[in-house]
């Protein structure tokens, strides 16, 4: 508690941890590349934020504790001119390529150098002539371009505070300095489990989202091709913002409308099939639970969770539940029983479409247990939040009036249980109030479970299934999944199920999302969004979908059935020959 | 990094150096100081192994460190660690003539440190204190004191009768 006075103005601290947070929270602001309010570490690398602190002279204001009686100045000559030079350098530096950047217009050294009116002559004074770097595009999720980085550690922070792995780390020393993975290795052959929380927190274009829009795009404009679209539960509640809208506006019916207009022939929504994820995995729980099976069991949506598991701990992997994710379960819907029911859309000509908050998925969608045997993948384009948004802005579709448009039958129907996989605690909710109501067969009234809600790290709940006690825990982040295996091998772990989402918050905060990395309040709103969905859906429990009861009717006979198993289940393997040349095993 | 000398590595003996470091990660140095005295270098599979199994580390923050320090080889070294003086003192009193001896008597192939054969490695450091003595040569600690081409290679042709 204490004052300070910034550029004249009275302002009062609490607890804030630095200078900086004082500074933004009174309506000031100063400019940042390193500096990430979910990061912990205030790395002051970038030196952006400095101010002139009276009888102190310069400092950088995020790695300075508020004092009392401090008198502060953001903008003074001396602080611009640092602030100046700091960018001319770092272009000097940069590969200046900003035109044909996949960040170009959300890039904050781009953003930066044009407030402060860097010219090209002021940079070229430093510039030496320098042999670019290779560019690494080695994975299906992320790009690395070492060319762009301005050595900020913002990812390196990231891959080690929320997911505990330290795939990126700086190597060599000096002006040799670069951010890269183990050994030299390229993304494809590290550690990298794709959650994208490092190009997530990027300020430039050395870690971006792969993109594959280019290929959508042909495929779109193929006369021959038809060509299916499914989307996630997070993708609704953050593309608006691409847009000017608020976080958590529900754009579900608007997405359509645009998808279609983009020349999509099919909009089916993997809510949809994430209510198909509840069937299948509720039952496999409810199996588990009776018949002594390995437990606690772990959910399977989240593609960086599984692979971390067949990375990392490859001997954990039979507590994975058995079902597909709700992308690859659509995946297989679609090719299977569309041509059914479209007629003009052949096993040929189809063409399958997902667009995910997340970049894992990308790498998920090519996993070699959903290869066909003709050698193509069951879904053939991963698109990111951010590449969908880039498209229909191309495609001149006004977005934001566009009339809605309700998805397309027989998969297109979804229940509140579904949108809220979207959000950590979402997956563990929606399994509850289908398993109350299969094990007690009573009517669940409430469906609402308050703490498994909000996007905070670890919650742990226990249900009472009339007399049938279970135990939940929910984690999101890779480093508290970490913990949980931990519990788990030494015996400690009292819980029958464990949800993780390695994003933090949940999907909802994906690595595909829109850029939201200085605004800590934007998953909060994101989540509620869904909640609000969930809560003015017709229906809210994945069992009472009449699609999804009509697949099963129709198709599939019963959850877990045999051809359930072959449609929307999968395998798991130890992939650590992908990435340790060898460990000692 | 060269592939075709791939060492095995004995994880038993990083196990064993692991524990005498007590497994914390602000013991770093001093493991990588004792792979490198084992190996001459630091094999890839042995920074992954410290990287996995040390809590807060991985084996991108290994390889950080490895690579922050001159100390640290990432390429096998040969038996005999050749050190020349390069200082403002050796220098000025002629260790270039002296380098260019080594390059030749060893037959050391441009751009690489290591000889073929796996028996030298040269490097050039920039002080070794001794500026008394300059120009100076270590020799796998043994120091060597106002070198000239001519007496490094009588140095040099006795290791390496040694070592036929």
């Amino acid at each position: 508690m204490g004052k300070m006075i910034i550029n004249g103005k009275e302002c009062e601290f609490t607890n804030e941890r630095n200078v900086l947070e004082v500074i933004r929270k009174n309506g000031f602001n100063v400019p940042t590349f390193c500096y990430r309010p979910d990061l912990t570490k205030d790395f002051g690398a970038c030196r952006m934020c400095v101010v002139e602190i009276d009888g102190r002279m310069i400092q950088a204001s995020c790695t300075t504790p508020p004092a009392e009686g401090m008198v502060i100045k953001t903008n003074t000559e001396k602080v611009r001119s640092i602030r100046k030079t700091i960018l001319e350098l770092l272009l000097a530096n940069h590969d200046r390529e900003c035109t044909t950047c996949d960040k170009s217009g959300n890039c904050e050294l781009q953003k930066y150098s044009e407030e402060y009116g860097i010219k090209d002559a002021d940079v070229k004074k430093f510039s030496q002539k320098k042999e670019l770097l290779p560019i690494d595009d080695s994975a299906y999720t992320l790009v690395r371009d070492n060319n762009k980085c301005i050595l900020c550690g913002a990812c390196v922070r990231a891959c080690d505070e929320h997911q505990g792995l330290g795939v990126l780390a700086f190597t060599n020393r000096g002006s040799r300095t670069v951010v890269q993975p183990m050994v030299g290795k390229d993304l494809a052959h590290s550690e990298c489990i794709g959650c994208g929380q490092c190009a997530a927190v990027c300020p430039t274009g050395a870690l971006t989202v792969k993109s594959y829009t280019e290929q959508v795009w042909e495929e779109l404009m193929n006369p021959e091709k038809k060509v299916v679209v499914q989307f996630a539960p997070a993708v609704r509640v953050a593309l608006g913002e691409m847009f000017g809208l608020e976080a958590g506006e529900n754009m579900t019916e608007k997405l359509n409308a645009a998808l279609r207009a983009l020349g999509f022939d099919l909009v089916f929504d993997t809510n949809f099939s994430a209510d198909l994820t509840i069937m299948e995995e509720g039952y496999e729980f409810i199996d588990r639970l009776n018949n002594g099976g390995k437990l606690p069991l772990f959910t399977s949506c989240c593609p960086g969770w599984v692979k971390f598991l067949e990375l990392k701990h490859p001997d954990m992997v039979d507590h994975l539940s058995s079902c597909r994710s709700p992308q690859a379960m659509m995946g297989s819907i679609i090719r299977e029983y569309i041509p059914q029911y479209y007629p003009e859309v052949t096993k040929e000509n189809l063409v399958s479409v997902s667009i995910m908050p997340c970049t894992g998925k990308k790498a998920e969608a090519k996993r070699d247990e959903f290869k066909m045997a003709n050698g193509g993948y069951e879904i053939d384009y991963v698109l990111t939040t951010q590449e969908i948004a880039r498209m229909i802005k191309a495609a001149g579709i006004d977005l934001k009036n566009i009339k809605g448009e309700k998805a397309d039958s027989p998969f297109g129907k979804y229940t509140g249980a579904a949108t809220i996989f979207g959000v950590s605690g979402g997956v563990a909710e929606a399994a509850a109030r289908t398993a109350y109501e299969v094990v007690t067969g009573e009517e669940l009234k409430d469906v609402v479970i308050n703490d498994m809600r909000g996007t905070h790290r670890v919650k742990t709940v226990e249900l009472d299934l009339k007399g049938t006690k279970v135990k939940v825990k929910i984690v999101n982040t890779i480093a508290e999944a970490e913990k949980c295996i931990r519990e788990i091998k030494e015996g400690k772990a009292d819980y029958q199920l464990l949800e993780v989402m390695a994003c933090p918050g949940g999907c909802i905060n994906g690595g595909g999302q829109p850029i939201s990395c200085n605004d800590s309040t934007i998953k909060e709103k994101r989540a509620q969004g869904l909640y609000q969905d969930d809560a003015q859906g017709e229906y809210r429990k994945s069992h009472k979908n009449p699609d999804v009861q009509e697949l099963y009717k129709k198709h599939l006979e019963k959850p877990n059935s045999h051809k359930a198993h072959e449609l929307l289940h999968t395998t798991y393997t130890n992939r650590r020959k992908d990435c340790y040349i060898s460990a000692g095993e | 990094m060269d592939k075709t000398i791939t060492s095995e590595v004995d994880f038993k003996a990083i196990d064993e150096i692991l524990k005498s470091c007590d497994y914390k990660k602000s013991h770093l140095i001093a493991m990588l100081q004792k792979v490198q005295a084992i190996y001459r270098y630091l094999p890839e599979e042995a920074m992954t192994y410290i990287g996995e199994k040390v809590d807060g580390l991985s084996p991108a923050t290994v390889f950080g460190v490895a690579t922050f320090y001159a100390q640290f080889s990432l390429e096998p070294k040969g038996k005999y660690e050749i050190k020349v003086c390069d200082g403002t003192a050796c220098h000025v009193r002629g260790s270039l003539p002296v380098l260019n001896a080594i390059k030749e008597k060893i037959k050391l192939e441009d751009g690489k440190f290591t000889t073929k054969d796996g028996l030298f490695t040269l490097e050039i450091v920039s002080c070794l204190g001794a500026c008394g003595l300059a120009p100076v040569v270590v020799i796998n600690e043994k120091v060597y004191p106002q070198m000239t081409p001519d007496a490094i290679s009588v140095i040099l042709d006795t290791l390496m009768k040694e070592e036929q």
